[in-house]
Parts: C-alpha cells; sequence; structure tokens
C-alpha cells in the first residue's frame, strides 16, 4: 500500500514503530498531491516551503484557502483577495502546527464558500477524483477531492451550510462538523459568522477524531467558541450503538432523492438495526423552511462581512478607466465589481436587500424566529432520539456546469445539511456506498449539541460494519 | 423678537481612557506613529474576530448611572453597516436596540434657571481611524491608530432651546464626565465629541420642526455659533417661504457657517443587525450597584455639600467644583485648620491663576494643603505682606518647600520692629514737610503716598499696616 493511501492513524502506527519517517511521508503525499494535481485541481497552491514536520501529529494536511496561513497567501479563492498574505495564523493552524502538522497548500474551494460544486472559485473548478467530469462539491471540494485522491493525508475544510459535508460524500470521504462554538473560528474569513464552523475532512471517522482533538476547545479570541472540556475523540470509537437511538427524520425522505442514494440510505439503516440501535420516527416539522431561512440569514451576514474587502487596506484595488461619480465611490464599485464573481455578488445583493430598512422585519427577523424554531424541532427530536440519520446529499455528485445556471437547484443540493448549521448542532457525513456510476454516496449523522462523542461513536460503529471508507478513487 | 423657539438635541462621544481597546490588546493611546497600535482585530483583517473589554461595559454603567439612567443588564451589540475608508471592517459595532443605558437626566443652571435635559439613551460603540489628507501628494492617508477605541455615545433629549442652553448642557455634561474618570473629555484632542440636532418652531407649537444635523464642532464655543447660526438660517428659510430640508451640515469655523453634507436622499441605511462575533450575555443586577458603589461624589452634590457643610457662597462652591482636585485639596485645606472662605479665596484666586500661567493641572504644582494652609497663616498674621504672599506661592507650587524656609531664605518676612520702623517713617516725614502740611490741613489721602515712601526705604518688607499707625501716631503726638 503506498503511504498516499493510508489514513493518518495508520501512518501514525507506523512512524511509532520506525516503519517511516515524517519526512518521506511528507514527500511521498507532495508527490502524490503534484502528481494527480492537474487532473483533481484539488490544491489551487502548494506551500512556498514544505518541510518536516515534528510533534505529536507531524502529518501533511491540505487547508481551504479561507483559514488564514500566516504570510502564506489566502484568498478565498476569489479575486479580490488575490496577493492577500495574513500576518497571522488562524487558531486552527496554529493548533497543527504546534501538533507538528505539515501545511501543503491551499484547497480549493467556492468563492468565499459561496457554493455547491467549487465551481465559483476565481481559480476554477475542481474535479470529483471518482469522475474528472464531475464536481467534487462544495464549498470545500478541494479539501475533500485531496483527502479522496491521496493528495493530502487530511484537510481543513468550513461548513456554513454544509460545505464539509456535501464534499465528503460525493468524495467518498469523512466530513465532520462540529457543534458551533467547539472550534475556534479565529483565521477563519468569516461567510455567515453565526453558522461557520470548521472541520476535520478525512479517509475515516477515527482520523477525524484525531484531527478534532487537535483543533476543537475554547479559544479567548473567538467571543463564540465555548469553553468546555474537549474530551479524547477517540475514545469514543467503539462503543457499543447497541440501544442508541436512531431517528430517521420524516421530512428528509422526501421525493426527488435519487433512488440509489435512498436505497444505500435504507441499507445503512438496516447496518444499524443489525448492530442493534434502536430505529425511531421522528419529525422535524420546520425542514421546509430551513433552505429559505438559511439564504436570509446568510447572505445577511455575508453581505455585512464582505464589506470590508473594498480596496482600501488590502487586496485587489481597481479604477475605472473613465472616472464616474468621484475617486473614492469609484474605487469602491470598480474594485467590487472586478473582484467578486456573479455568486458572491448575488449574495451581497441578497444579504442587503434582506437587511434594508423597510425589509428588515420581513426578511431577516422572520428568519431569526424560523431559525429558532428549527433550533427547536431538534431540541425536541434529541428527547426521543441520540442521533439522527438522513442522507447528506438529495444526489450523487453532478456533472461540471450542470448547476451552474440554476442556483436554486444549486441551492436545494443542501437541503439535507443546512438545519444542522441553523441549529449549530454537530453532524457527520460517511461513506454509504455508490450509485450505478460508481459515484459515493454520503449518510449523515446528527447529535445534539457537544455530542460528537455520540457522533463519532455511532459513525465508526457503522464503518466498521460497513467500511465503503476503504474504497479508493483510481487516479 | 422672534416668533420661533429653538429646538437642540445633543449626541456626544465620548472616547474612554481603558487600557486597551475595546476589541483587542492594542494600547488605547492617544496619537503615535500612524498604524503602530494596531493588530488584526482593530485593522479589520480578513478572519479577525472581536473580544469585548470588559472595562467598557462597567465604564458605560458609570456613564449611565452618572447621568440617572436605567442600566439594561441584557448586553448586546449591533453592526452599522457603511463604507469609508476610516472603518476597516466596512461595519462599526455598537449598540442599537439594548444601549447600556437609558432613560436618564441631568440638571444644571443656565440663565440663572434651573434646567432639566433629558438623556434618551447611552450606548457602547468603537471610534473609527482617522484619514490625513495629504494635499502636496493629492491622497488620503489612513491612521487606524484611534480605530477600536472605546466610546460612550451620549444622545440626549430635544430638551434645549437656545445655543446658551447647549453650551450650559455640554458644560454639565462634560463636569460629570470628567468626575467619573473614565476619559479625558477633552473636546481640543477628540475625546470629547459634539453633533447637535437643531430645529426651529412657531413659539407654542409642540411638534418638532424639520431638523438639521450638526457636525465638526469641535470646540464649545463652535457649538454655540454653529447652533445660532443655524436656527438664524432655518428661520430665514422659513419665513423666506422655504423648507427646511433633513441633511447633516459641517460647521466651517472659519466662514462660520454650515455647510451641507449629505441630505436625507443620500443619507445611509446602516442595516443594522445583530453582530454575531459577540455572543449576547445578561449580567447580574447586583453588579450595577457594585458599580454605582465606586461612583464618586458628583459635581452638584460636591457643591451642595461645600454651601451647607462649609458655608461657601454659590460662587466660590462652583468654582471649586469645576476641578474636582480643587475641590478635594479645599476640603484638605480646611481639616488641615484653614478658614473654609480663606482657603476658597487662596485656591479660586492666585492658585488658579498659577494654573492657568503653567496650563498645567493641580497635580502638576508642588503645593499640598499644609504648605498652602502655613502660607495663608503667614499672610494673616502679617509675618509677611499679601504681595511677598503671591511670591511664596510662586515659589513653593515649583519647588515644594516649606513656606517659612521660603520667606526666610528670600528675606521677605515684615519688619515690625517698631523702632525701625519709626526712624524710617521719621526720615520720609523729614523729607517731605509738604506732605505732612497738607495732611495736617485734613487731606487724609496723602498719607497713602508717605506709606508708600516708608515701604520703598523698606524695600517692601514692612508691614505698611504698621507704617499707618506709626504715621498717624507720628503727626498726632509730634
Amino acid at each position: 500500500m503506498n503511504t498516499a493511501s493510508l489514513t493518518a492513524h495508520e501512518l501514525m502506527d507506523r512512524i511509532k514503530i520506525g516503519g517511516i519517517t515524517p519526512a518521506r511521508i511528507v514527500d511521498d503525499v507532495l508527490a502524490r498531491a503534484q502528481a494527480v494535481n492537474p487532473g483533481t485541481h484539488a490544491f489551487i497552491r502548494f506551500a512556498d516551503k514544505i518541510t518536516a514536520g515534528e510533534g505529536a501529529c507531524p502529518l501533511p494536511i491540505a487547508i481551504k484557502d479561507n483559514i488564514c496561513v500566516n504570510g502564506s497567501l489566502t484568498t478565498c479563492a476569489s479575486k479580490i483577495l488575490e496577493g492577500f498574505r495574513p500576518p497571522y495564523d488562524a487558531e486552527v493552524v496554529a493548533r497543527i502546527k504546534a501538533a507538528g502538522g505539515v501545511i501543503l497548500g491551499s484547497a480549493n474551494m467556492d468563492e468565499f464558500a459561496f457554493g455547491s460544486s467549487c465551481e465559483t472559485s476565481v481559480y476554477g473548478p475542481s474535479h470529483n477524483p471518482w469522475d474528472l467530469k464531475r464536481v467534487p462539491g462544495g464549498s470545500s471540494g478541494g479539501s475533500a477531492a485531496a483527502v479522496a485522491a491521496g493528495q493530502a493525508v487530511w484537510a481543513l475544510g468550513s461548513d456554513t451550510g454544509g460545505s464539509i459535508r456535501q464534499p465528503a460524500a460525493f468524495c467518498g470521504v469523512v466530513g465532520l462538523k462540529p457543534t458551533y462554538g467547539r472550534v475556534s473560528r479565529y483565521g477563519l474569513i468569516a461567510f455567515g459568522s453565526s453558522l461557520d464552523q470548521i472541520g476535520p475532512i478525512t479517509k475515516d471517522v477515527r482520523d477525524g477524531a484525531l484531527l478534532l482533538n487537535i483543533i476543537a476547545g475554547f479559544d479567548p479570541k473567538d467571543s463564540t467558541s465555548v469553553n468546555a472540556p474537549v474530551p479524547d475523540y477517540t475514545r469514543a470509537l467503539g462503543r457499543d450503538v447497541k440501544g442508541l437511538r436512531i431517528g430517521i427524520p420524516r421530512e428528509y425522505f422526501i421525493p426527488g432523492i435519487q433512488p440509489e442514494v435512498l436505497a444505500a440510505v435504507r441499507a445503512a439503516i438496516d447496518v444499524f438495526k443489525a448492530q442493534g440501535a434502536q430505529i425511531v420516527d421522528i419529525a422535524l416539522p420546520h425542514t421546509a423552511y430551513a433552505v429559505a431561512t438559511y439564504y436570509i440569514v446568510a447572505t445577511a451576514e455575508a453581505s455585512s462581512n464582505l464589506a470590508r474587502f473594498d480596496g482600501v487596506e488590502y487586496g485587489l484595488r481597481a479604477f475605472p478607466a473613465v472616472p464616474r461619480k468621484g475617486k473614492l465611490i469609484d474605487m469602491y464599485e470598480e474594485t467590487r465589481a472586478q473582484g467578486f464573481g456573479a455568486e458572491a455578488k448575488r449574495r451581497i445583493m441578497l444579504g442587503t436587500y434582506v437587511l434594508s430598512s423597510g425589509y428588515y422585519d420581513a426578511y431577516y427577523l422572520r428568519a431569526q424566529k424560523v431559525r429558532t424554531l428549527i433550533k427547536q424541532d431538534f431540541e425536541k427530536a434529541f428527547g426521543a432520539c441520540d442521533v439522527i440519520l438522513s442522507p447528506t446529499t438529495p444526489t450523487t455528485a453532478f456533472r461540471i456546469g450542470e448547476k451552474m445556471n440554476d442556483p436554486v437547484a444549486m441551492y436545494l443540493s443542501d437541503i439535507f445539511t443546512i438545519p444542522a448549521n441553523m441549529a449549530g448542532i454537530p453532524a457527520i457525513s460517511i461513506p454509504c456506498g455508490f450509485d450505478g456510476a460508481k459515484l459515493p454516496v454520503g449518510l449523515q449523522l446528527m447529535a445534539g449539541p457537544f455530542a460528537e462523542e455520540t457522533l463519532l461513536a455511532a459513525a465508526y460503529a457503522y464503518e466498521q460494519a460497513a467500511p465503503w471508507h476503504q474504497a479508493r478513487a483510481s487516479l | 423678537m422672534s416668533t420661533f423657539e429653538t429646538v437642540i438635541g445633543l449626541e456626544v462621544h465620548l472616547q474612554l481612557k481603558t487600557r486597551t481597546k475595546i476589541f483587542c490588546a492594542c494600547p488605547n493611546v492617544f496619537g503615535g506613529t500612524p498604524n503602530s497600535h494596531v493588530c488584526p482585530v482593530c485593522l479589520g483583517l480578513p478572519g479577525s474576530l472581536p473580544v469585548l473589554n470588559r472595562q467598557v461595559l462597567f465604564d458605560g454603567m458609570k456613564v449611565g448611572l452618572a447621568l440617572g439612567c436605567r442600566i439594561n443588564t441584557f448586553v448586546k451589540f449591533d453592526r452599522k453597516n457603511y463604507f469609508y475608508p476610516d472603518l476597516p471592517k466596512g461595519y462599526q459595532i455598537t449598540q442599537f436596540d439594548f444601549p447600556i443605558a437609558q432613560q436618564g437626566r441631568i440638571a444644571f443652571i443656565s440663565g440663572g434657571k434651573k434646567k432639566h435635559v433629558g438623556i434618551t439613551r447611552a450606548h457602547i460603540e468603537e471610534d473609527a481611524g482617522k484619514l490625513v489628507h495629504d494635499a502636496a501628494h493629492q491622497c488620503s492617508l489612513a491612521d487606524y491608530n484611534r480605530t477600536g477605541t472605546p466610546l460612550i455615545e451620549i444622545v440626549s433629549e430635544p430638551d434645549m432651546r437656545s445655543a446658551q442652553e447647549a453650551y450650559d448642557y455640554l458644560t454639565a455634561l462634560k463636569l460629570t464626565l470628567s468626575y467619573l474618570g473614565v476619559s479625558d473629555c477633552d473636546m481640543e484632542k477628540g475625546s470629547l465629541r459634539c453633533d447637535a440636532n437643531v430645529s426651529i418652531r412657531p413659539l407654542g407649537e409642540d411638534r418638532l420642526g424639520t431638523k438639521t444635523e450638526l457636525k465638526n464642532l469641535n470646540s464649545f464655543s463652535a457649538l454655540k455659533r454653529a447652533v445660532e447660526f443655524e436656527a438664524g438660517r432655518h428661520e430665514g428659510v422659513i419665513l423666506g417661504g422655504g423648507q427646511i430640508v433633513q441633511e447633516t451640515l459641517l460647521w466651517d469655523e472659519a466662514k462660520g457657517r454650515t455647510v451641507s453634507m449629505r441630505s436625507k436622499e443620500n443619507a445611509h441605511d446602516y442595516r443594522y443587525f445583530p453582530e454575531p462575533d459577540l455572543v449576547p450575555f445578561t449580567f447580574d443586577a447586583a453588579v450595577i450597584e457594585d458599580v454605582r458603589r465606586t461612583l464618586p461624589e458628583l459635581p452638584a452634590a460636591k457643591q451642595a455639600r461645600l454651601m451647607t457643610g462649609h458655608g461657601l457662597n454659590d460662587y466660590d462652591a462652583s468654582i471649586l467644583v469645576q476641578d474636582p482636585a480643587l475641590a478635594d485639596f479645599f476640603e484638605a485645606c480646611v481639616s488641615a485648620g484653614a478658614e473654609p472662605k480663606k482657603a476658597a479665596n487662596w485656591l479660586n484666586g492666585p492658585v488658579m491663576k498659577e494654573l492657568n500661567d503653567r496650563g498645567c493641572p493641580l497635580a502638576g504644582l508642588k503645593l499640598t494643603p499644609a504648605n498652602l494652609v502655613k502660607l495663608a497663616a503667614r499672610v494673616e498674621d502679617g509675618t509677611i505682606s499679601n504681595l511677598a504672599g503671591k511670591d511664596v506661592l510662586a515659589d513653593i507650587v515649583v519647588s515644594g518647600e516649606d513656606v517659612d524656609c521660603v520667606i526666610a531664605a528670600k528675606g521677605l518676612a515684615q519688619v515690625s520692629d517698631d523702632a525701625m520702623l519709626v526712624s524710617v517713617v521719621d526720615e520720609v516725614l523729614a523729607a517731605n514737610i509738604k506732605a505732612v502740611e497738607e495732611i495736617r490741613a485734613g487731606k487724609a489721602g496723602v498719607t497713602g503716598f508717605l506709606v508708600g515712601q516708608a515701604m520703598k526705604k523698606m524695600q517692601g518688607k514692612a508691614n505698611p499696616k504698621k507704617i499707618n499707625e506709626i504715621i498717624a501716631r507720628r503727626l498726632t503726638h509730634g
């Protein structure tokens, strides 16, 4: 077996017995990453300097391009941040470095994480390692593709409405969105501040637990991070799922789901049943409003978060060829006209609209109320079950270009993942089979706030019984 | 006589002098090399996040309590969105619907009458940076040192009816705020800034007229002049059959007039919404009482106490409370045995003059209450003259030396030795026969001339009262 296809815990085991050195791992993985990157375009750039790390976990990692790395280009795959090198490390990056982690480079993403396919990246799309004509999902598509293609041992993504789980599902890897507040957002270039959460994208569940161990925990620099103890998440792995109550939300099993996805998820339910889990029918009645509500809350926050990209301090600065209204306003308008792509502009306009005077109550305020109802749905549901199970996405990976002209169809590919962000709860996507075209299917599990251990235990139990995660894309 | 009344409300921004900025650990200091007190947070760099400096909350509570406000225990911040190069995030973090303090009131004397002005609210927010316009290079430079300086914005009700009332309100507000020790309250340095909302209406009308907002009021006198000008402008427009347009104007100090900055049509839609990066929280109401206990005695209460407790008149007491340090010094003098009225005279007169001449605060002088009390006593008992007393004061405020040592070293002690004074007086009388004759003829005023001559001979070291007595004695008996 070659180095690039091994999991982090397998590599750590080998380092321990002297079977391989950290330097060798970096060389092998980097060689693989560079060799297949022309096909996947998972990385938009490799780090300037890559040297073997020292520490508890000296493994190479791909970092999504919206997480700040001190002195390295960090652009959110947007033209407006061209040339931007943050003078500081994101908290997660600092923690990874402290553990000896080696940053291989920046993983592609949808511009500012606005998208579900990686197609809105100013650097062009990434390709799904299982079928290069298809999207890897998004917005953390580069991170998921890199892990699936063996271009990184593991990766960091960010998830605002499914941006870790949906690409993980499309690429046949494990993607974990932690509880809001579990991982510091300091240094994550914000999209929807009340929804964003950084999380691991890995080859299996154990790696997810390992990487979460490194990045989770209170950070005084992030007021929304929660000061709760961080357990060793790997200790939850192997827990029996006998008696575990698994809720099946009837609202998630709707017409329009790809039959093969539905079949794979039904089969997964049977796997849990066979292990003694208790399957319960639950209701999440406000699910139907989640996507609409999300696109109000997330775009409102985004419109404000992206105001700082104005050409004044850093990144792109542009002036029109012919002066229009005055030097300053011309600069603002031209910089933002040139710097943002179509989807970013669409979301800034949406968000500006829903916050504007006279519309605030009808949109933003109403959306916040519905968000509370969605949260309450989950609180109620977790009274009746420990874990909620659903498909991660309604379909498997679609073709590049297929949904670019239909934003709403694109938005609907996050229909099952958005509610967890609205409620702030942890959720994971794990591989649960393939469709007829040999494309991976993702199974989503959700748990209550800070119940990552329950989530990981259930995911691990499934993975052990149904090792779909062991399949590797042939590239 | 105008048939209109002017209606004024003020918005005052107070910069807090906390050790660090409001949302980051950068030092909160005035000036400095441009962009030397900055970090990713106050520069608004992508990915950075704000963390509230709790001291700002306490200072905000102090301000609210001092202005008699109700304190909100629910703490929430909001974003106010607008583009300007001095605002690196493209939004200002402020408090929209839950200000730290609401519904207060301040009382002061204006035009000899007691006046009350309502405080609508006081809220916490962050200051923006500063733009420097470089005409020579045709460009603007941004300095973000000030970005993230904590501010309290104090909004009054439209309760003032003249420029003088607005001036007196701001004076009273500044005095109260300066007692709290949370800000330098210095308009010149911008740690106290004021915008005015001005409208006029026919006398007897209840509804408010259309208001305009005045900015760039950089001094107390600018406030007064700008409000006067603007009220006059409103009246001119209305009497001319026109209508006031709601807009923001800048006060042009040099030209003495207001200039339109932006109209309502171009007004910003600030798109306020809750700041998602700062989690709202509620604190225990007991904290408010803890903060209330730390409040110093405020000027109104102090003035009342100086009057009833020490028998000072309104004028003396009001001057002393202008500077809490001065009032404290006064009380220390009284404790050290000074007679209150005399101590007030020394402080409000010669000491105040030293402060003004030197342009420094009381703490900048080496004056101690004990030394000032001693000085007053030496003048009182005739050891030195009044004039010499001022000399000694000028010395001890710098040297901090004991009054008696200074008197001795400078040889300022008045000669009270009768024999010596008598011989000097006799010399003067002998040399001024004509004056002596005039006095004998009833021209008593000439005595002063003789006293002056004698003092001159004594090089000022004689007690003039005593010389006067000797002259009188000599002229009756001699």
